[in-house]
């Protein structure tokens, strides 16, 4: 048989069934539960990993900034540099924050889709579905950081190239804090395109946001002995709080001097007390919780 | 055998009041413009259901109320038995979208934004491949399921679209101007799909259109102006109601050839797209008396029968086209307004 489906077959049919073809698959859309609600996350987890895999242009485009702050900028200073880091390459200081900044970029530039996905029409495809709002902010935000984390991934691979060794319990604790920054980055910029629709002003106030969060977490300079105002910013400053335990990961594995490693990883204080590194963690977690659950109402009190 | 199979009645009664869509004194306000003012009708199951009217007249609005995108100012409002306010996600569990925009994801593939959309209405696992083809089968896009949606011609996304909404078997299918922007070839075959999904599937449809030549494809037309239903009926009988042709002249000078029409034969015309245009019975048979006694010179004359045209003019004494640019006026004094 051809592929005329159509017109011949029903004076065929006609005979026995008067009205007309039954449906091969008919369906029935079950009712809400928690089970359809999972599904809706991973379908819209997945679509952000098709995307990006099929964006390798962004992927190549967003490891240029941190080359040219570990090579150029890292290996530019280092002789300037030289005299405070103890002998300390400044590349293996400046890492942590640099593979920081690299997630955030991404995780930023994954929110912004949600902004996108709005001017194209395709939000509303998602928003009119018989699921919960907060099951498609979940879905997005998953697949944000896990698109983010994946980036992070190619800067942690060049870690030996500064200094930092492939010591797996170190990679591994590294990777566990950009995940956790991917996921906060990531909530905070669906947050933000609840309420702003034009992609435009979304890069620009992300632009604005990026650098100063980079520069004031403290990613290329030690965090004691600051002014009074540059401290208190740096204190108030997310991102300070995944930087410092990561690079306190990273120098606890440094063959260094007690100078050195008292100058140049001397770890956040509040008022004097040095801030553990889980609590710095969950800091950043906590931020990142608040940050979806005003996403998620966001979304869901929209009509 | 029950009695139901026999008639050929739907077996699946859509609850409650047995209708598709119900709508009971309808509004929707925004600030102080009031673009739904206030609708009744019901679509009945199996039905094809036009809206009808021009850009602005409230249409949109209405079919956002009935998809739970808009809340009513006013108003209820029921859609395959489920109010459109309390049971929103019932709602939206029965009834398919295809709107004026696309929404599709250009960078996935016809596939794989069908299977997104499965998992986000739970179509069940086993069914989701065999109704996939189904639906893109029957808008002849099956051959093109691997392709990226961004490589796609406007006909062919909205057809994808068509498939899109029909893949959960919705009880209704809303069409918000499923041809807008379509060339003439593609707004044919697009309708040759609508007829063919009516032909195979279990479904009302629902849809908007401000042309006039579309809405023949209704089993009944609403037709809409400034956010009121004027008339409600089947083509047929809208049109049979007008019963005189519509006449329309050209001439050297229209305002005299107005006030000789309405001292001779007293006959009330108007200008509408560039043309004095007037109604009367029998239109053949006035032609000749008018040569003879208008005495104004006649440089072109067209007669046709009563189109929705002309159920729309005689209705709103405009036709849709001058009030769409009526409309951009009032919008215009509007923002006015708001300006101050």
């Amino acid at each position: 048989m051809a592929t005329e489906t159509t017109s011949p077959s029903t004076s065929a049919a006609g005979a026995t069934d008067a009205t007309h073809p039954t449906p091969v698959a008919g369906v029935r859309v079950p009712a809400r539960s928690w089970r359809g609600d999972a599904r809706a996350i991973k379908i819209v987890w997945k679509r952000e990993l098709i995307r990006f895999s099929r964006d390798r242009l962004r992927i190549v485009v967003q490891l240029v900034q941190p080359f040219l702050f570990l090579f150029v900028l890292g290996g530019g200073l280092s002789r300037l540099a030289s005299a405070g880091t103890h002998g300390v390459n400044l590349r293996t200081f400046i890492y942590p924050g640099v593979l920081c900044m690299a997630v955030m970029f991404t995780a930023m530039f994954s929110a912004a889709s949600i902004v996108w996905d709005r001017e194209f029409g395709f939000l509303r495809e998602m928003l009119v579905a018989p699921v919960r709002r907060s099951s498609i902010v979940l879905g997005k935000c998953a697949g944000g950081a896990t698109v983010a984390s994946f980036q992070g991934i190619i800067v942690i691979a060049m870690a030996p190239l500064v200094g930092v060794p492939y010591a797996p319990l170190l990679i591994l604790e590294i990777f566990a804090l950009q995940v956790l920054l991917a996921f906060s980055i990531t909530a905070f910029g669906i947050m933000a395109a609840a309420r702003i629709t034009q992609l435009q002003s979304f890069m620009a106030l992300m632009q604005m946001l990026i650098m100063p969060m980079f520069f004031l977490s403290g990613a290329l300079f030690p965090v004691s002995g600051l002014p009074r105002w540059l401290e208190i910013l740096n204190r108030v400053d997310p991102l300070t709080y995944a930087v410092d335990p990561m690079r306190r990961a990273v120098f606890a594995r440094l063959n260094i001097s007690t100078v050195a490693r008292h100058t140049l990883d001397p770890g956040v204080t509040w008022f004097g007390w040095r801030v553990p590194g889980l609590i710095e963690a969950a800091v950043v977690a906590l931020i990142g919780l608040v940050m979806l659950a005003i996403g998620i109402w966001e979304f869901s009190r929209s009509e | 055998m029950s009695d139901a199979s026999v008639n050929g009645a739907p077996s699946q009664a859509p609850a409650a009041n047995g209708l598709a869509v119900s709508v009971r004194g309808l509004r929707k306000r925004y600030g102080d413009v009031e673009a739904v003012r206030g609708i009744e009708f019901e679509v009945r199951p199996g039905e094809t259901f036009g809206f009808l009217g021009p850009n602005g007249a409230g249409k949109s609005t209405t079919i956002n109320m009935l998809c739970t995108l808009a809340k009513p100012s006013g108003g209820s409002a029921t859609v395959a038995g489920h109010d459109i306010v309390g049971e929103r996600d019932e709602v939206r569990r029965n009834i398919g979208l295809v709107f004026q925009d696309t929404t599709l994801d250009g960078y996935l593939t016809g596939e794989q934004n069908l299977r997104l959309h499965a998992e986000l209405y739970g179509v069940p696992r086993e069914v989701v491949a065999p109704r996939m083809r189904e639906v893109l089968e029957m808008v002849g896009l099956w051959e093109r399921r691997g392709t990226l949606v961004n490589t796609f011609s406007g006909g062919m996304k909205r057809r994808l679209e068509i498939a899109r909404g029909l893949l959960h078997s919705p009880r209704v299918l809303f069409l918000d101007e499923p041809t807008v922007g379509l060339d003439p070839q593609t707004r044919a075959s697009i309708w040759g799909y609508i007829r063919e999904l009516k032909r195979r599937e279990d479904i009302t449809i629902f849809l908007t259109t401000h042309y006039m030549d579309e809405a023949e494809y209704c089993d009944r037309i609403a037709i809409m102006d400034n956010g009121k239903i004027i008339v409600l009926d089947t083509p047929e009988a809208l049109k049979a109601g007008i019963g005189r042709d519509r006449v329309t002249i050209e001439t050297d000078d229209d305002e005299a050839a107005i006030a000789a029409l309405r001292e001779s034969f007293g006959i009330e015309a108007k200008i509408a797209e560039g043309a004095v245009t007037f109604a009367v019975e029998r239109g053949e048979h006035f032609v000749p008396r008018l040569f003879g006694e208008l005495g104004v010179p006649i440089r072109g004359v067209n007669v046709s029968r009563p189109s929705l045209d002309d159920v729309f003019m005689s209705h709103t004494g405009t036709t849709i086209r001058d009030a769409e640019a009526s409309s951009t006026d009032r919008m215009r004094t509007f923002a006015r307004v708001m300006g101050r």
